[in-house]
Protein backbone atom coordinates (compact mmCIF):
# COMPACT_ATOMS: atom_id res chain seq x y z
CA UNK A 1 0.00 0.00 0.00
CA UNK A 2 1.33 3.67 -1.10
CA UNK A 3 1.83 5.66 1.58
CA UNK A 4 -0.75 8.07 0.12
CA UNK A 5 -3.17 5.39 0.35
CA UNK A 6 -2.64 4.39 3.99
CA UNK A 7 -2.89 7.98 5.56
CA UNK A 8 -6.43 8.46 3.49
CA UNK A 9 -7.32 5.13 5.32
CA UNK A 10 -5.92 6.54 8.56
CA UNK A 11 -8.03 9.84 8.28
CA UNK A 12 -11.51 8.03 7.33
CA UNK A 13 -11.00 5.59 10.50
CA UNK A 14 -9.69 8.36 13.13
CA UNK A 15 -12.51 8.32 16.54
CA UNK A 16 -14.38 11.41 15.74
CA UNK A 17 -13.51 14.14 18.43
CA UNK A 18 -16.17 15.15 20.94
CA UNK A 19 -16.37 18.96 19.92
CA UNK A 20 -19.95 20.00 21.07
CA UNK A 21 -18.86 18.36 24.49
CA UNK A 22 -15.48 19.89 25.08
CA UNK A 23 -16.93 23.38 23.51
CA UNK A 24 -19.42 23.30 26.32
CA UNK A 25 -17.12 22.23 29.32
CA UNK A 26 -14.98 24.84 28.00
CA UNK A 27 -17.26 27.80 27.92
CA UNK A 28 -18.95 26.70 31.41
CA UNK A 29 -15.73 25.95 33.05
CA UNK A 30 -13.85 29.05 31.46
CA UNK A 31 -17.14 30.56 32.16
CA UNK A 32 -16.81 29.88 35.71
CA UNK A 33 -13.23 30.86 36.36
CA UNK A 34 -14.14 34.33 34.50
CA UNK A 35 -17.22 34.88 37.14
CA UNK A 36 -14.71 33.81 40.08
CA UNK A 37 -12.57 36.52 39.02
CA UNK A 38 -15.16 39.09 38.52
CA UNK A 39 -16.23 38.43 41.76
CA UNK A 40 -12.43 38.80 42.90
CA UNK A 41 -12.51 42.16 40.94
CA UNK A 42 -15.53 43.71 43.27
CA UNK A 43 -14.10 42.81 46.28
CA UNK A 44 -11.19 44.02 45.51
CA UNK A 45 -12.32 47.27 44.39
CA UNK A 46 -14.19 48.10 47.78
CA UNK A 47 -10.51 48.41 48.81
CA UNK A 48 -8.16 49.31 46.40
CA UNK A 49 -8.35 53.32 45.01
CA UNK A 50 -8.10 52.69 41.48
CA UNK A 51 -9.72 50.32 39.03
CA UNK A 52 -6.24 49.38 37.45
CA UNK A 53 -5.15 48.60 41.23
CA UNK A 54 -8.29 46.48 41.51
CA UNK A 55 -7.69 44.69 38.18
CA UNK A 56 -3.90 43.63 39.65
CA UNK A 57 -5.10 42.58 42.38
CA UNK A 58 -7.57 40.49 41.25
CA UNK A 59 -5.18 38.66 38.35
CA UNK A 60 -2.88 37.95 41.55
CA UNK A 61 -5.20 36.65 43.06
CA UNK A 62 -5.92 34.25 39.95
CA UNK A 63 -2.68 33.10 39.61
CA UNK A 64 -1.90 32.10 43.18
CA UNK A 65 -5.15 30.29 42.54
CA UNK A 66 -3.73 28.46 39.27
CA UNK A 67 -0.37 27.49 40.95
CA UNK A 68 -2.41 26.05 43.75
CA UNK A 69 -4.47 24.09 41.88
CA UNK A 70 -1.30 22.76 39.78
CA UNK A 71 1.15 22.21 42.82
CA UNK A 72 -1.89 20.23 43.95
CA UNK A 73 -2.07 18.50 40.79
CA UNK A 74 -5.51 19.25 40.02
CA UNK A 75 -5.33 21.64 37.22
CA UNK A 76 -4.00 19.35 34.45
CA UNK A 77 -7.32 16.84 35.64
CA UNK A 78 -9.14 19.46 35.40
CA UNK A 79 -8.06 20.59 32.13
CA UNK A 80 -8.64 16.72 30.86
CA UNK A 81 -12.63 17.81 31.11
CA UNK A 82 -12.48 21.91 30.39
CA UNK A 83 -9.66 21.86 27.84
CA UNK A 84 -9.38 25.58 26.43
CA UNK A 85 -11.53 26.77 29.32
CA UNK A 86 -8.71 26.20 31.51
CA UNK A 87 -5.99 26.95 29.41
CA UNK A 88 -6.93 30.49 28.00
CA UNK A 89 -7.54 32.32 31.22
CA UNK A 90 -4.74 33.40 33.32
CA UNK A 91 -5.04 30.62 35.44
CA UNK A 92 -3.60 28.48 32.67
CA UNK A 93 -0.96 31.06 32.16
CA UNK A 94 -0.37 29.91 35.93
CA UNK A 95 -0.43 26.72 35.58
CA UNK A 96 2.01 26.57 32.10
CA UNK A 97 5.01 28.30 34.46
CA UNK A 98 4.31 26.38 37.46
CA UNK A 99 3.97 22.96 35.64
CA UNK A 100 7.51 23.42 33.94
CA UNK A 101 8.74 24.96 37.15
CA UNK A 102 8.35 21.24 39.02
CA UNK A 103 8.84 19.62 36.34
CA UNK A 104 12.40 20.66 35.30
CA UNK A 105 13.11 21.44 39.89
CA UNK A 106 15.00 18.05 39.58
CA UNK A 107 17.62 19.25 37.28
CA UNK A 108 18.24 22.38 39.81
CA UNK A 109 17.57 25.42 40.56
CA UNK A 110 19.45 27.27 37.92
CA UNK A 111 19.43 25.19 34.75
CA UNK A 112 16.39 23.68 35.63
CA UNK A 113 13.91 25.23 37.02
CA UNK A 114 15.36 28.86 36.25
CA UNK A 115 16.17 28.24 32.40
CA UNK A 116 13.14 26.24 31.78
CA UNK A 117 10.51 27.68 33.66
CA UNK A 118 8.82 29.74 30.68
CA UNK A 119 9.52 26.76 28.08
CA UNK A 120 5.63 26.58 27.36
CA UNK A 121 4.93 30.26 28.56
CA UNK A 122 7.73 31.75 26.97
CA UNK A 123 5.77 31.95 23.34
CA UNK A 124 2.42 33.30 24.29
CA UNK A 125 4.99 36.31 26.13
CA UNK A 126 6.93 36.76 22.88
CA UNK A 127 3.84 36.68 20.96
CA UNK A 128 1.69 38.83 23.16
CA UNK A 129 4.48 41.52 23.36
CA UNK A 130 4.92 41.10 19.08
CA UNK A 131 1.03 41.41 18.61
CA UNK A 132 1.01 44.27 21.39
CA UNK A 133 3.48 46.51 19.57
CA UNK A 134 1.88 45.40 16.07
CA UNK A 135 -1.65 47.14 17.61
CA UNK A 136 -0.38 49.59 19.04
CA UNK A 137 1.49 50.52 15.63
CA UNK A 138 -1.41 49.95 13.81
CA UNK A 139 -3.41 52.47 15.83
CA UNK A 140 -1.12 54.83 15.96
CA UNK A 141 -0.93 55.11 12.21
CA UNK A 142 -4.79 55.05 12.46
CA UNK A 143 -4.48 57.74 14.78
CA UNK A 144 -2.01 59.71 12.76
CA UNK A 145 0.31 59.97 16.19
CA UNK A 146 3.68 59.97 13.73
CA UNK B 1 23.02 -25.61 7.69
CA UNK B 2 21.21 -21.90 7.42
CA UNK B 3 19.46 -20.91 10.82
CA UNK B 4 17.47 -18.05 8.51
CA UNK B 5 14.30 -19.29 7.12
CA UNK B 6 13.14 -17.17 4.00
CA UNK B 7 13.53 -13.47 4.17
CA UNK B 8 14.08 -12.47 7.68
CA UNK B 9 13.48 -15.05 10.32
CA UNK B 10 15.44 -16.83 12.30
CA UNK B 11 14.94 -20.51 13.63
CA UNK B 12 16.38 -21.91 17.10
CA UNK B 13 16.99 -25.09 16.62
CA UNK B 14 18.59 -25.19 20.14
CA UNK B 15 15.30 -24.11 21.69
CA UNK B 16 16.71 -21.38 24.15
CA UNK B 17 14.16 -20.69 26.59
CA UNK B 18 13.03 -17.86 28.96
CA UNK B 19 13.59 -19.75 32.22
CA UNK B 20 12.59 -16.83 34.66
CA UNK B 21 11.14 -13.61 34.60
CA UNK B 22 10.07 -10.94 36.45
CA UNK B 23 7.07 -7.95 36.40
CA UNK B 24 6.30 -4.68 38.13
CA UNK B 25 3.75 -2.21 37.47
CA UNK B 26 2.80 1.07 38.62
CA UNK B 27 -0.23 1.67 40.37
CA UNK B 28 -2.13 2.58 37.62
CA UNK B 29 -1.63 -0.71 35.77
CA UNK B 30 -2.56 -2.40 38.74
CA UNK B 31 -5.66 -1.14 38.75
CA UNK B 32 -6.00 -2.62 35.30
CA UNK B 33 -7.47 -6.09 34.24
CA UNK B 34 -3.75 -7.73 34.23
CA UNK B 35 -3.15 -6.86 37.45
CA UNK B 36 -3.05 -10.68 38.42
CA UNK B 37 -0.91 -11.38 35.97
CA UNK B 38 2.02 -9.33 37.14
CA UNK B 39 4.61 -10.10 39.88
CA UNK B 40 4.73 -6.98 41.54
CA UNK B 41 2.26 -3.97 41.83
CA UNK B 42 4.43 -0.77 43.34
CA UNK B 43 1.57 1.27 45.84
CA UNK B 44 3.41 4.39 44.64
CA UNK B 45 5.04 5.73 41.29
CA UNK B 46 7.84 6.98 43.17
CA UNK B 47 9.26 4.01 45.14
CA UNK B 48 10.86 6.87 47.55
CA UNK B 49 13.38 8.29 44.97
CA UNK B 50 13.18 12.27 44.00
CA UNK B 51 12.95 11.87 40.82
CA UNK B 52 11.22 9.29 38.48
CA UNK B 53 14.40 9.06 36.42
CA UNK B 54 15.62 7.52 39.63
CA UNK B 55 12.24 5.52 39.73
CA UNK B 56 12.63 4.13 36.68
CA UNK B 57 16.20 3.11 37.07
CA UNK B 58 15.39 1.30 40.24
CA UNK B 59 12.37 -0.24 38.84
CA UNK B 60 14.98 -1.99 36.38
CA UNK B 61 17.23 -3.08 38.87
CA UNK B 62 14.32 -4.44 41.17
CA UNK B 63 13.35 -6.26 37.94
CA UNK B 64 16.88 -7.69 37.55
CA UNK B 65 17.39 -8.27 41.11
CA UNK B 66 14.18 -10.21 41.72
CA UNK B 67 14.84 -12.52 38.61
CA UNK B 68 18.12 -13.47 39.39
CA UNK B 69 17.32 -14.25 42.97
CA UNK B 70 14.17 -16.30 41.14
CA UNK B 71 16.44 -18.05 39.39
CA UNK B 72 18.94 -19.21 41.61
CA UNK B 73 21.54 -17.64 39.67
CA UNK B 74 24.47 -15.01 40.81
CA UNK B 75 25.39 -12.52 38.37
CA UNK B 76 28.39 -13.72 37.64
CA UNK B 77 27.34 -16.65 35.82
CA UNK B 78 25.25 -14.34 33.49
CA UNK B 79 27.17 -13.42 30.15
CA UNK B 80 24.94 -10.87 28.71
CA UNK B 81 22.83 -8.01 29.65
CA UNK B 82 20.78 -6.66 27.18
CA UNK B 83 18.43 -3.64 27.86
CA UNK B 84 16.88 -0.76 26.73
CA UNK B 85 14.23 2.53 28.06
CA UNK B 86 12.78 5.42 26.24
CA UNK B 87 15.04 7.93 27.81
CA UNK B 88 17.55 9.98 25.65
CA UNK B 89 20.83 7.80 25.48
CA UNK B 90 18.93 4.75 27.44
CA UNK B 91 20.24 6.57 30.45
CA UNK B 92 18.05 4.19 32.28
CA UNK B 93 19.68 1.10 31.19
CA UNK B 94 23.15 2.40 30.84
CA UNK B 95 22.68 3.36 34.97
CA UNK B 96 21.48 0.45 36.09
CA UNK B 97 24.13 -1.65 34.04
CA UNK B 98 26.97 0.25 35.92
CA UNK B 99 25.67 -2.17 39.12
CA UNK B 100 25.87 -5.21 37.26
CA UNK B 101 29.45 -6.96 36.37
CA UNK B 102 28.26 -8.25 32.71
CA UNK B 103 29.03 -7.27 29.57
CA UNK B 104 26.51 -4.58 28.39
CA UNK B 105 24.48 -4.23 25.10
CA UNK B 106 22.37 -1.11 25.29
CA UNK B 107 19.54 -1.27 22.38
CA UNK B 108 16.81 1.22 21.83
CA UNK B 109 13.72 0.32 19.92
CA UNK B 110 11.35 2.35 20.96
CA UNK B 111 8.28 0.05 22.54
CA UNK B 112 9.81 -2.61 20.46
CA UNK B 113 12.87 -3.14 22.71
CA UNK B 114 11.79 -6.08 24.31
CA UNK B 115 11.03 -7.97 21.88
CA UNK B 116 14.65 -7.05 20.14
CA UNK B 117 16.42 -8.03 23.46
CA UNK B 118 14.67 -11.19 23.32
CA UNK B 119 15.45 -12.29 19.85
CA UNK B 120 19.18 -10.90 20.35
CA UNK B 121 19.48 -13.06 23.62
CA UNK B 122 17.84 -15.65 21.87
CA UNK B 123 20.50 -15.52 19.12
CA UNK B 124 23.20 -15.09 21.88
CA UNK B 125 22.35 -18.77 23.05
CA UNK B 126 21.89 -20.30 19.67
CA UNK B 127 24.82 -18.92 18.65
CA UNK B 128 26.75 -20.74 21.79
CA UNK B 129 27.90 -17.16 22.81
CA UNK B 130 26.70 -17.58 26.19
CA UNK B 131 24.80 -19.83 28.76
CA UNK B 132 22.57 -17.37 29.96
CA UNK B 133 21.26 -13.84 29.00
CA UNK B 134 19.67 -11.11 31.15
CA UNK B 135 17.21 -8.77 29.51
CA UNK B 136 15.04 -5.92 31.07
CA UNK B 137 13.29 -3.00 29.91
CA UNK B 138 11.71 -0.04 31.88
CA UNK B 139 9.42 3.17 31.35
CA UNK B 140 7.83 5.30 33.47
CA UNK B 141 4.77 7.66 32.90
CA UNK B 142 6.31 10.68 34.26
CA UNK B 143 9.97 10.49 31.99
CA UNK B 144 8.44 9.41 29.13
CA UNK B 145 6.04 12.47 28.78
CA UNK B 146 8.20 14.94 30.04
CA UNK B 147 10.81 14.03 27.26
CA UNK B 148 8.24 13.10 24.42
CA UNK B 149 5.53 15.41 25.52
CA UNK B 150 4.47 18.08 28.27
CA UNK B 151 5.24 19.08 31.39
CA UNK B 152 3.28 16.78 33.89
CA UNK B 153 1.09 18.66 35.43
CA UNK B 154 0.47 20.57 32.11
CA UNK B 155 -3.17 21.62 31.14
CA UNK B 156 -3.80 19.40 28.29
CA UNK B 157 -6.77 17.23 26.93
CA UNK B 158 -5.42 14.18 25.79
CA UNK B 159 -6.79 12.85 22.44
CA UNK B 160 -8.79 9.48 22.12
CA UNK B 161 -5.67 8.18 19.70
CA UNK B 162 -3.21 9.13 22.85
CA UNK B 163 -1.02 7.10 24.24
CA UNK B 164 -0.41 6.38 27.94
CA UNK B 165 3.58 5.54 29.00
CA UNK B 166 3.56 2.26 31.40
CA UNK B 167 5.01 2.62 34.71
CA UNK B 168 6.33 -0.49 35.09
CA UNK B 169 10.00 -2.87 34.42
CA UNK B 170 10.77 -6.15 33.43
CA UNK B 171 13.43 -8.41 33.39
CA UNK B 172 13.64 -12.29 31.93
CA UNK B 173 16.53 -14.78 32.04
CA UNK B 174 17.05 -16.57 28.83
CA UNK B 175 19.03 -19.78 29.18
CA UNK B 176 19.04 -23.82 28.49
CA UNK B 177 17.48 -24.56 31.65
CA UNK B 178 14.37 -27.52 31.35
CA UNK B 179 11.27 -25.04 31.97
CA UNK B 180 9.81 -21.89 30.59
CA UNK B 181 8.68 -21.06 26.89
CA UNK B 182 10.88 -21.86 24.15
CA UNK B 183 11.69 -19.40 21.69
CA UNK B 184 11.44 -20.83 18.62
CA UNK B 185 11.52 -18.15 15.98
CA UNK B 186 12.47 -14.39 15.55
CA UNK B 187 11.73 -11.92 13.00
CA UNK B 188 13.49 -8.87 13.21
CA UNK B 189 11.52 -6.09 11.19
CA UNK B 190 12.68 -3.61 8.73
CA UNK B 191 11.74 0.56 9.05
CA UNK B 192 8.35 1.68 7.90
CA UNK B 193 7.28 4.86 7.71
CA UNK B 194 3.87 5.50 6.22
CA UNK B 195 4.54 9.35 5.89
CA UNK B 196 2.32 9.73 9.02
CA UNK B 197 3.15 12.75 11.00
CA UNK B 198 0.84 13.21 14.11
CA UNK B 199 2.97 11.72 17.29
CA UNK B 200 -0.80 12.07 19.12
CA UNK B 201 -1.67 9.27 16.85
CA UNK B 202 1.79 6.64 17.24
CA UNK B 203 -1.21 3.75 17.02
CA UNK B 204 -1.84 4.43 13.22
CA UNK B 205 2.13 5.13 12.58
CA UNK B 206 2.51 1.96 13.77
CA UNK B 207 0.17 -0.41 12.58
CA UNK B 208 2.13 -0.95 8.83
CA UNK B 209 5.08 -2.08 10.85
CA UNK B 210 3.77 -4.38 12.66
CA UNK B 211 1.26 -5.65 10.04
CA UNK B 212 4.77 -6.12 7.03
CA UNK B 213 6.46 -7.86 10.31
CA UNK B 214 3.36 -10.24 10.92
CA UNK B 215 3.23 -10.72 6.56
CA UNK B 216 6.79 -11.13 6.51
CA UNK B 217 7.03 -13.62 9.45
CA UNK B 218 3.99 -16.28 8.26
CA UNK B 219 5.37 -16.05 5.16
CA UNK B 220 8.91 -17.01 5.76
CA UNK B 221 7.36 -19.97 8.35
CA UNK B 222 4.51 -21.03 6.00
CA UNK B 223 2.45 -20.22 9.09
CA UNK B 224 -0.89 -18.82 9.15
CA UNK B 225 -2.24 -16.99 12.07
CA UNK B 226 -4.50 -20.14 13.43
CA UNK B 227 -1.12 -21.52 14.08
CA UNK B 228 -1.09 -19.09 17.13
CA UNK B 229 -3.39 -19.42 19.58
CA UNK B 230 -2.24 -15.73 20.73
CA UNK B 231 -0.57 -12.89 18.79
CA UNK B 232 0.02 -10.35 21.51
CA UNK B 233 0.78 -7.11 19.26
CA UNK B 234 3.13 -4.44 21.11
CA UNK B 235 1.38 -1.22 22.00
CA UNK B 236 -0.46 -0.19 18.91
CA UNK B 237 -3.64 0.69 21.22
CA UNK B 238 -7.23 0.74 19.90
CA UNK B 239 -6.47 3.42 17.29
CA UNK B 240 -3.62 0.89 15.48
CA UNK B 241 -4.93 -2.29 16.73
CA UNK B 242 -7.93 -1.03 14.17
CA UNK B 243 -5.58 0.02 11.49
CA UNK B 244 -3.65 -3.34 11.42
CA UNK B 245 -7.24 -5.31 11.39
CA UNK B 246 -8.19 -3.11 8.12
CA UNK B 247 -4.35 -3.76 6.56
CA UNK B 248 -4.78 -7.54 7.27
CA UNK B 249 -8.52 -7.93 6.21
CA UNK B 250 -7.59 -6.40 3.10
CA UNK B 251 -4.92 -8.60 2.24
CA UNK B 252 -7.00 -11.67 2.91
CA UNK B 253 -5.77 -12.85 6.33
CA UNK B 254 -7.76 -15.08 8.67
CA UNK B 255 -7.55 -15.77 12.32
CA UNK B 256 -8.12 -11.53 12.98
CA UNK B 257 -9.45 -13.51 16.34
CA UNK B 258 -6.14 -14.61 17.61
CA UNK B 259 -4.96 -10.50 17.46
CA UNK B 260 -4.65 -8.91 20.79
CA UNK B 261 -3.01 -6.09 21.52
CA UNK B 262 -0.75 -5.16 24.65
CA UNK B 263 -1.39 -1.50 24.67
CA UNK B 264 -5.24 -1.77 24.20
CA UNK B 265 -5.79 -4.75 26.55
CA UNK B 266 -2.89 -3.14 29.53
CA UNK B 267 -5.89 -0.54 31.03
CA UNK B 268 -9.45 -0.77 31.41
CA UNK B 269 -12.22 0.61 29.70
CA UNK B 270 -12.57 2.23 32.65
CA UNK B 271 -9.49 3.77 32.95
CA UNK B 272 -8.82 7.59 31.10
CA UNK B 273 -6.08 6.50 28.84
CA UNK B 274 -7.21 7.14 25.62
CA UNK B 275 -5.79 4.72 23.13
CA UNK B 276 -4.05 2.72 25.64
CA UNK B 277 -0.75 2.06 27.05
CA UNK B 278 2.46 2.17 25.37
CA UNK B 279 6.14 2.38 26.64
CA UNK B 280 9.13 0.54 26.42
CA UNK B 281 7.40 -1.68 29.39
CA UNK B 282 4.08 -2.51 27.80
CA UNK B 283 4.64 -5.34 26.13
CA UNK B 284 7.38 -6.20 28.23
CA UNK B 285 5.14 -6.71 31.18
CA UNK B 286 2.55 -8.05 28.90
CA UNK B 287 4.50 -10.49 27.42
CA UNK B 288 6.08 -11.65 30.58
CA UNK B 289 3.15 -11.17 32.78
CA UNK B 290 0.15 -12.20 31.18
CA UNK B 291 1.56 -14.12 27.77
CA UNK B 292 4.27 -16.59 29.78
CA UNK B 293 1.26 -17.01 32.54
CA UNK B 294 -1.19 -18.46 29.44
CA UNK B 295 1.96 -20.64 28.04
CA UNK B 296 2.88 -21.82 31.46
CA UNK B 297 -1.27 -22.96 32.56
CA UNK B 298 -1.30 -24.23 29.09
CA UNK B 299 -4.12 -21.65 28.29
CA UNK B 300 -2.11 -21.46 25.14
CA UNK B 301 -0.08 -23.21 23.60
CA UNK B 302 1.93 -21.16 20.70
CA UNK B 303 2.15 -17.15 20.95
CA UNK B 304 3.87 -14.41 18.64
CA UNK B 305 4.55 -11.43 20.31
CA UNK B 306 4.78 -8.39 17.95
CA UNK B 307 5.94 -5.68 19.50
CA UNK B 308 6.02 -2.08 17.62
CA UNK B 309 7.61 1.10 18.24
CA UNK B 310 7.62 4.20 17.05
CA UNK B 311 11.00 5.84 16.75
CA UNK B 312 10.55 9.63 16.87
CA UNK B 313 11.90 12.45 19.38
CA UNK B 314 10.54 15.18 20.15
CA UNK B 315 13.10 16.98 17.39
CA UNK B 316 11.99 15.19 14.59
CA UNK B 317 8.26 15.74 15.67
CA UNK B 318 9.15 19.50 15.81
CA UNK B 319 10.73 19.49 12.86
CA UNK B 320 8.29 17.93 11.01
CA UNK B 321 9.56 14.82 9.93
CA UNK B 322 7.25 11.62 9.44
CA UNK B 323 7.50 8.38 12.44
CA UNK B 324 9.45 5.78 11.35
CA UNK B 325 8.41 2.77 12.48
CA UNK B 326 9.60 -0.65 13.35
CA UNK B 327 7.83 -4.00 14.94
CA UNK B 328 9.67 -7.49 16.06
CA UNK B 329 8.12 -10.90 16.57
CA UNK B 330 8.90 -13.39 17.96
CA UNK B 331 7.60 -16.89 18.45
CA UNK B 332 7.37 -18.34 21.92
CA UNK B 333 6.11 -22.53 22.45
CA UNK B 334 5.22 -23.91 25.44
Amino acid sequence: MQPKEYQQLVQENLPPRPIVKNMLWAFFVGGLICALGQVVLTIAQSFERTKNEAAAVTLAAMILLGTILTALGVYDEIAEKAGAGVAVPITGFANTVTSAAIDFRREGFLLGMGAKMFVIAGPVIVYGILSGFIVALIKSLVLGLF
Amino acid sequence: MSKRIGQRTLTFSRAPRITSSYTLVGPREGKGPHALDFDEILPDDTLGQKTAEKTERLMLELAITKTLEQHDTAIEDVQFLIAGDLLNQITTSCLAASTYPVPFLGIYGACSTFAQALGLGAVLLEGDFAQQVLIGTASHYQTAERQFRYPIELNVQHLQTNHVTVTGAAAAILSFADRGPRITHATFGQVVDMGLKDPHDMGSAMAPAAFHTIKAHLADTGRSLQDYDLVLTGDLGKQGRKMLRLLLEREGFEGLERLQDGGSQIFGDWQPVGAGGSGAACVAVMTLGYVLNRLNSAKARRALIVATGALLSALTVLQGESIPCIAHAIALEQ
